[in-house]
């Protein structure tokens, strides 16, 4: 994989699959209330919907994905914080 | 246009309401003052374009709720706070005192209507086109105008059309048409996760600097134009082309209702206020009195219309082929798209 996020260390893992939205995005917002800017927070969603909706909230909070994956049934993103 | 102006004479004296309130009906209505079952009671309506109120208006129109009415508000399917309950002997009154904020009532029978339009892309996360802004700028230009029958104008800002375009007179709808940066694209197809509409799918065999999991291609013929994708897209790869206004009018609700008919795409802003005016001087010089447009357009045929926004908005008009395109068929309800006339190249 070339994303820049490769083989970097999250500060906080959350796997929300089986969370719907927008439960899913509170719980990643409030992860990532808890960080420090530039630390790492990995979230696996489900496909479908939540994909179409937690990416554009999180950059809408002003956070910036670093890599986004496809791991069969469900999508891997890391997050870093941006304050 | 010289009938505009006359209108907006009408229309000044319209906001003046309490001056000269008579007793009929259509006149009362004129200015937002609705009779109501109870005799000597009248409803009074007050214009709020695109749903919305200055707080110190909507203070004011609750203090007079509770000095004329009977303490309570109602808010009219097309977003206007009426204030039940008000006799006919307070009317003056009620409307001077709300004129001294600069709330003003709202005009009900043959004419431009308040226009109608959700919160678009000031604040509202799918909006895409800025729909207050169109809606206030043209509650301005045209409310209060006399036609053939109500004229109802309203702006969604994107295809989700949550104010309704499609059941206007007059109706747009905020667009986009996306476009993929090569660059960018890091393959993770969360933007084909985002589209409802089967209209992305990855190849896995497109080669680029960030991608070893290929890219995803676009069917246009699919695309509603709604950004999902754009949005979802966390790599600045997935970006917005052009955006601007798809174009609906005939719709009506009621008793008969009628679906409008698709007139145009990516109407940019700039235009929309042509638009409305072309389609109005079609309307007068057409429309049939007590005829909403829907039904003078089926009289008189679609192209005719179209034939009038040729000057105005050639380059965005729907033709034949793009109407037969499944991202206009599925716009509509089941079967709607069937019964649309033969656009002719125009
Ligand atoms: S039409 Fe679109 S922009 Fe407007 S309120 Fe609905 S979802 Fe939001
Ligand atoms: S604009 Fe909407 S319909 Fe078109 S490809 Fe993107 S998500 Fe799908
Ligand atoms: S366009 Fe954006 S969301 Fe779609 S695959 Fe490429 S990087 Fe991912």
């Amino acid at each position: 994989m070339s994303e820049a996020g490769e083989g970097l260390k999250p500060a906080k893992s959350l796997d929300l699959r089986g969370t719907p939205c927008p439960i899913n995005f509170v719980k990643t917002k409030l992860a990532l209330d808890g960080l420090a800017e530039g630390e790492l927070l990995e979230i696996i969603i489900d496909e479908g919907e939540p994909c179409k909706n937690v990416p554009r909230s999180v950059k809408d909070e002003g956070h910036k994905i670093l890599e986004a994956e496809d791991i069969g049934g469900a999508f891997r993103l890391l997050i870093v914080k941006v304050a | 246009m010289s009938d505009i102006g006359a209108a907006k004479e009408r229309k000044r004296e319209l906001n003046l309401g309490g001056q000269t309130i008579r007793i009929l009906p259509e006149e009362l209505k004129a200015g937002g003052i609705i009779p109501q079952r109870q005799k000597g009671m009248v409803t009074v309506r007050f214009a709020a374009p695109g749903g919305r109120v200055e707080a110190k208006h909507m203070a004011k129109i609750a203090e007079l709720a509770d000095k004329y009415g009977r303490g309570y508000l109602h808010f009219t399917f097309r977003q206007s706070p009426e204030i039940p309950f008000v006799r006919l002997e307070d009317v003056e009154a009620l409307v001077a005192e709300a004129g001294e904020v600069g709330a003003s009532i709202a005009g009900c029978g043959k004419r431009v209507r308040v226009p109608t339009a959700c919160a678009g892309c000031e604040y509202n996360p799918n909006g895409l086109v800025n729909t207050q802004d169109m809606a206030r700028e043209s509650y301005e230009r045209y409310f209060g105008m006399d036609h053939s029958h109500k004229f109802k104008l309203s702006f969604s800002g994107c295809p989700v059309d949550c104010a309704r375009a499609r059941e206007n007179d007059l109706g747009f709808q905020g667009q986009v048409e996306p476009y993929l940066n090569p660059d960018n694209c890091t393959g993770c197809s969360l933007c084909v996760q985002a589209c409802q509409d089967d209209a992305l799918y990855m190849d896995p065999s497109i080669e680029g600097p960030r991608t070893k999991r290929g890219m995803p291609v676009r069917i246009e013929e699919q695309c509603i134009s709604c950004g999902d994708c754009i949005k979802a897209c966390a790599f600045d790869a997935m970006l917005p082309q052009r955006t601007g206004n798809a174009v609906y009018s005939g719709g009506k609700h009621g008793k008969h209702p009628h679906v409008a008919y698709p007139i145009a795409e990516f109407v940019p802003e700039e235009k929309v206020y042509d638009v409305i005016e072309a389609v109005m001087a079609w309307y007068r010089e057409n429309g049939k009195k007590g005829e909403r447009i829907g039904v003078t357009i089926d009289r008189i045929g679609i192209n005719s219309l179209r034939r009038a926004l040729k000057d105005v908005i050639g380059e965005y008009l729907l033709q034949q082929e793009d109407i037969e395109k499944p991202r206009w068929r599925k716009v509509f309800f089941h079967g709607v798209a069937d019964a649309l006339p033969e656009y002719e190249q125009v």
